[in-house]
């Protein structure tokens, strides 16, 4: 196959990013093109339809299903409430009365001489899905939702965990090897977005849920605060919906791991701006990465920004190393031998050569990612 | 579609899968079928390509290539019939692609007809994402958002014999219909069900589902207890596949026109070859397949085909859920050193995290194998669960059954009588040692008496499944010469005792006149030399409390074959008895890994 390694992770100055704003549900879209939008604005709002409960109604009044219709006190399509009576037995010289009432407040939606059942609708949920970033809205999908566009500096995380938020970026860590830790949580960092550096431990995670820090950007974290962070071990990943007051973006992996220099660097040259980030990640076809966008404020020269070059592997890419024994590290590619290789594992496999700042080590190609710009 | 087997010369088949497209070439030479050529290409199905043929062409091109065999015209078609030097006879294909058919299930009670219901979907080839039964201990609301939540391709309904109570699946029918389902491709049409329930309620499910879902009525799954029929419902499944499903996707309606047979499911084919062979050469099999995401389980017990889809437990995307469900210690115990918990637990996200890499070093291999044999061994279990004799049936018993427990809801699974396990799937396919392949598969699934080992070459057995539709004799007779790759004989006693003690006395007369023989005690493990094509007569006794197919103490004899590795005896007794003690367990997995050849000597010093 023409493509043995994994192409790279995006950690762009600037580039045109476009977000599908899209309901559950078909409803109604609130903006219109052109339109200029923050990220918390509304843009597209449904009513889901409500809870549904079935009550067994010829249970209730002792009755054959096919009598239920003619014992209900209240039609299809009458709302009524909670506790309301709403089938009432006809009782022999009236001595002793069946009577159901309604388990919740809604609609009587269907009444089943079948079996004896009884559907109640409740009231509609409103769902909202709202811009995420601030940008444009330049296109509309009737009754589903819209587009919206932004120049933005943008960079992917490799996993993360919690939804979507935003905040003012700020640094915590002042390098990219400095680990992120409880006491350089700040109570000024309250609603922003922090970048660290290498590991965020568990203690700092916890300090900046208690700061009401709205994300974390690091290189690293450890599995085992993974599991104390969310209460389980994550079997699967596909994560995003997790309630846990905090955003948290992981661009290297886990374990004891630098952020990428260029990743660092570029967070640090926006800090002040607003950071749109979205910690949901799906492993799978289809593939789902964490991000992290930065609108620009300012129009771009779309003349300059935003050509992105399809990068090749090729002697001189800069790659990270994926598997261990190398995990982590950064270096160049220094040479591509065509035939495939034993590795020590005794799996014969394309590999290349990675100079690390003039050590320099063999690498299978599957282990290694493009650092794309 | 007519086809004269008898003309067919040249046969091309493809599998679509998620990431990979393969193709394979299989041409008639000297009166035999053989398959010749293989070719492959990334699939094409999501964007930017967005058209599944692409891919198929590009591997279909390879193949060609290497066949030296023009099998695309200048329209981008496939050619067909064959000549001399272009063009195939059939073309067939299956496909897995965009997360293969997924499908929820509805039955009245949850071990008996909802149960069926899900054998008849997975047998189908389909991933089952739940079952809701009138039994299932959730409230009907539960139920409702449960259904709600599941986008699903479609939904198989069940439930009552026929002529028996309707109420009850009339009641499911209720559910559904209030929960107003939404198929996961395409909002432009409205989801498929299939009712296979108690005929007499027909209509009553009409009026609840006619109108909102695309309803189809085919015989009932269970129509009395004692006896499954589950053909009619796996063929409107494979239909609506067709219809739906493959519909959706993008460049499927094109590939559904090439096509001279239609599109199966990947594992639905796999299941469908596996059945055949077994019927064919009268034996009990079982197949696995690991993938990055799932394992699939097939087995064939005294005729009856069971599959069961593991949804998430794989190598790459779900090695993260090996590891939460089968926990360290289970892990550990096969790797032959120690290991620091908190390395372990990120190695095993980073692969999870960048699921194409590779192991690099002998350690990294060994740990892979290792979560690979919790991954079949946890899949197994989830098997044997499910493939069991017909629940809720009353079982008429003559004084001569008294002493045979085998009741209703018992496994099916009978690792003594088994006498083929087939493996396939990257960890167990790509290991470097093909005897790493046979321990993986005898430590995971345990096999008792003798058992012979293979593996899938090239992944080939779906494209088989699909040719045995059209071509049985073709199928059969490249499933036997190319495509398993056969790794030897096992051959382990069942029981337990005390380390040291004989376990079993051995002779094997080897080709050639030469003759091993010896004694092994509980724990050891021995191999014996008996290459690819070669057969030996194997003589054994057990000591009292240890059977190896014949009853405790009973001897044996018989036939074994040898193969890429060699025939295997394993005394370690079963259940597998691993010491418990951290040291007394690296010195036995060192001694077995050292006498079957598993890793390299100086890793396992």
């Amino acid at each position: 196959m023409a493509h043995t390694y994994t192409p790279g992770l995006k950690v762009t100055e600037q580039q045109l990013v476009r977000k599908s704003r899209i309901l559950p549900l078909k409803g109604n879209v609130l903006v219109r093109v052109g339109q200029l939008v923050g990220p918390d604005e509304v843009v597209a709002r449904t009513d889901l339809p409500g809870e549904a409960k079935l009550m067994n109604i010829a249970n209730l009044l002792n009755v054959e299903p096919s009598e239920v219709p003619a014992h209900m006190i209240r039609p299809e399509g009458d709302a009524v409430r909670e506790g309301e009576i709403i089938a009432r037995s006809k009782s022999f010289f009236g001595m002793f009365k069946s009577q159901a009432a309604a388990v919740m407040t809604g609609t009587i939606e269907k009444v089943n001489s079948v079996t004896g059942q009884v559907l109640l609708r409740g009231p509609s949920l409103p769902v909202e899905v709202r811009a995420y970033v601030s940008g444009k809205v330049v296109e509309i999908r009737e009754r589903e939702g819209c587009v919206v566009e932004t120049w933005a500096s943008f960079v992917q995380g490799i996993f993360g965990v919690g939804g979507e938020t935003n905040g003012e970026l700020m640094l915590a860590c002042q390098t990219p090897d400095q680990q992120l830790t409880p006491e350089l949580i700040r109570a000024d960092m309250a609603g922003k977005v922090i970048v660290g550096g290498s590991r965020v431990t568990a203690a700092a995670l916890h300090q900046a849920i208690k700061s009401g820090v709205r994300g974390v950007v690091t290189g690293g974290f450890d599995d085992k605060d993974l599991r104390d962070l969310l209460g389980y071990d994550l079997g699967v990943a596909i994560t995003g919906a997790e309630r846990l007051g905090i955003t948290l973006i992981v661009t290297e992996g886990f374990g004891d791991i630098n952020m990428a220099g260029k990743t660092f660097d570029l967070l640090k040259s926006k800090v002040g701006r607003l950071a749109c980030i979205n910690g949901a990640t799906q492993i799978r076809a289809g593939v789902i990465r964490p991000e992290v966008v930065i609108p620009m404020d300012a129009p771009v020269d779309t003349s300059v920004a935003g050509k992105e070059h399809v990068s090749a592997l090729d002697i001189g890419s800069p790659v990270r190393v994926i598997r261990m024994p190398h995990f982590g590290r950064i270096g160049v590619v220094s040479a591509l031998p065509p035939e495939p290789r034993i590795l020590e594992s005794g799996s014969k496999a394309r590999v290349l050569e990675v100079d690390f700042d003039g050590e320099r080590a063999i690498v299978p190609r599957a282990n290694v990612e493009l650092i794309e710009g | 579609m007519s086809i004269d087997p008898a003309q067919i010369k040249v046969i091309l088949a493809t599998d679509c899968g998620s990431t990979t497209t393969k193709a394979i070439l299989i041409q008639k030479i000297g009166g035999e079928y053989r398959q010749t050529h293989r070719g492959e290409a990334p699939t094409t199905v999501e964007a930017p390509f967005e058209d599944v043929t692409m891919g198929v062409l590009n591997a279909v091109a390879e193949v060609g290539e290497l066949a030296g065999r023009r099998l695309i015209d200048d329209h981008g078609r496939i050619i067909t019939p064959a000549t001399e030097t272009e063009g195939t006879d059939i073309y067939i294909s299956t496909s897995s692609a965009g997360g293969g058919l997924q499908m929820m299930v509805a039955g009245v009670v949850r071990k008996m007809t909802a149960e069926s219901a899900e054998r008849a979907a997975l047998g189908a080839g389909a991933i089952v994402m739940d079952v809701i039964a009138a039994n299932d201990k959730r409230l009907p609301h539960e139920q409702i958002e449960r259904i709600r939540q599941l986008r699903p391709d479609m939904i198989v309904l069940s439930g009552g014999v026929d002529g028996g109570t309707m109420t009850h699946v009339v009641e499911l029918a209720e559910l559904i219909a209030a929960a107003d389902p939404k198929p996961r491709l395409g909002a432009s049409y409205k989801l498929p069900v299939i009712y296979a329930g108690n005929k007499d309620a027909r209509e009553q499910i009409k009026n609840e589902l006619g109108a909102m879902t695309d309803l189809y009525i085919v015989d009932n799954l269970r129509p009395v207890l004692e006896r499954e029929n589950l053909g009619p419902a796996r063929e409107k499944i494979h239909d609506l596949f067709m219809e739906h499903v493959m519909a959706q996707a993008p460049g499927y309606r094109k590939l559904m026109e090439w096509t001279d047979a239609p599109i199966m499911p990947t594992p639905g084919a796999v299941g469908n070859i596996l059945k055949r062979v077994a019927d064919t050469q009268g034996i009990n099999a079982v197949g696995v397949d690991i993938g990055g995401a799932t394992t699939d389980v097939f087995s064939v017990f005294d005729g009856v085909f069971n599959r069961t889809v593991s949804a998430n437990l794989g190598m790459s995307y779900s090695i993260s859920n090996v590891f939460a469900e089968a926990g360290l210690p289970m892990v550990m115990r096969w790797a032959p050193f120690e290991m620091d918990e908190r390395d372990l637990r990120n190695r095993v996200k980073n692969k999870m995290i960048r699921p194409t890499t590779i192991p690099q070093t002998i350690e990294e291999l060994i740990f892979e194998q290792a979560i690979a044999k919790e991954a079949l061994r946890l899949a197994f279990i989830h098997h044997k669960s499910f493939a069991t004799r017909l629940k809720g049936v009353q079982q008429q018993r003559t004084i001569g059954d008294t002493f045979e427990q085998s009741a209703a809801g018992e496994t099916l699974i009978n690792m003594m009588t088994l006498n083929l396990l087939v493996a396939s799937g990257g960890v167990l396919s790509h290991a470097p040692r093909m005897s790493q392949t046979a321990m993986m598969l005898i430590d995971a699934f345990a096999p008792e008496g003798v058992t012979r080992l293979a593996k899938d070459s090239i992944f080939m057995m779906p494209h088989l499944g699909v040719l045995a539709e059209v071509h049985p004799q073709a199928a059969t007779e490249v499933f036997t010469k190319d495509c398993l790759i056969y790794l030897g004989t096992c051959v382990a006693a069942a029981g337990q005792g005390k380390e040291g003690k004989e376990c079993f006395t051995y002779r094997v007369e080897l080709p050639g006149g030469k003759v091993e023989e010896g004694a092994l005690a509980f724990g050891q493990v021995k191999f014996i030399p008996l290459g690819d094509g070669e057969e030996a007569l194997f003589k054994a006794k057990p000591a009292r409390g240890f059977d190896l197919g014949r009853g405790s103490g009973a001897a044996i004899e018989t036939t074994v074959w040898g193969g890429t590795v060699g025939l295997l005896l394993d005394a370690r007794g079963r259940p597998l008895a691993i010491p418990e003690n951290l040291d007394q367990r690296l010195r036995a997995l060192k001694s077995w890994m050292r006498e079957w050849k598993i890793y390299p000597e100086e890793r396992l010093v």
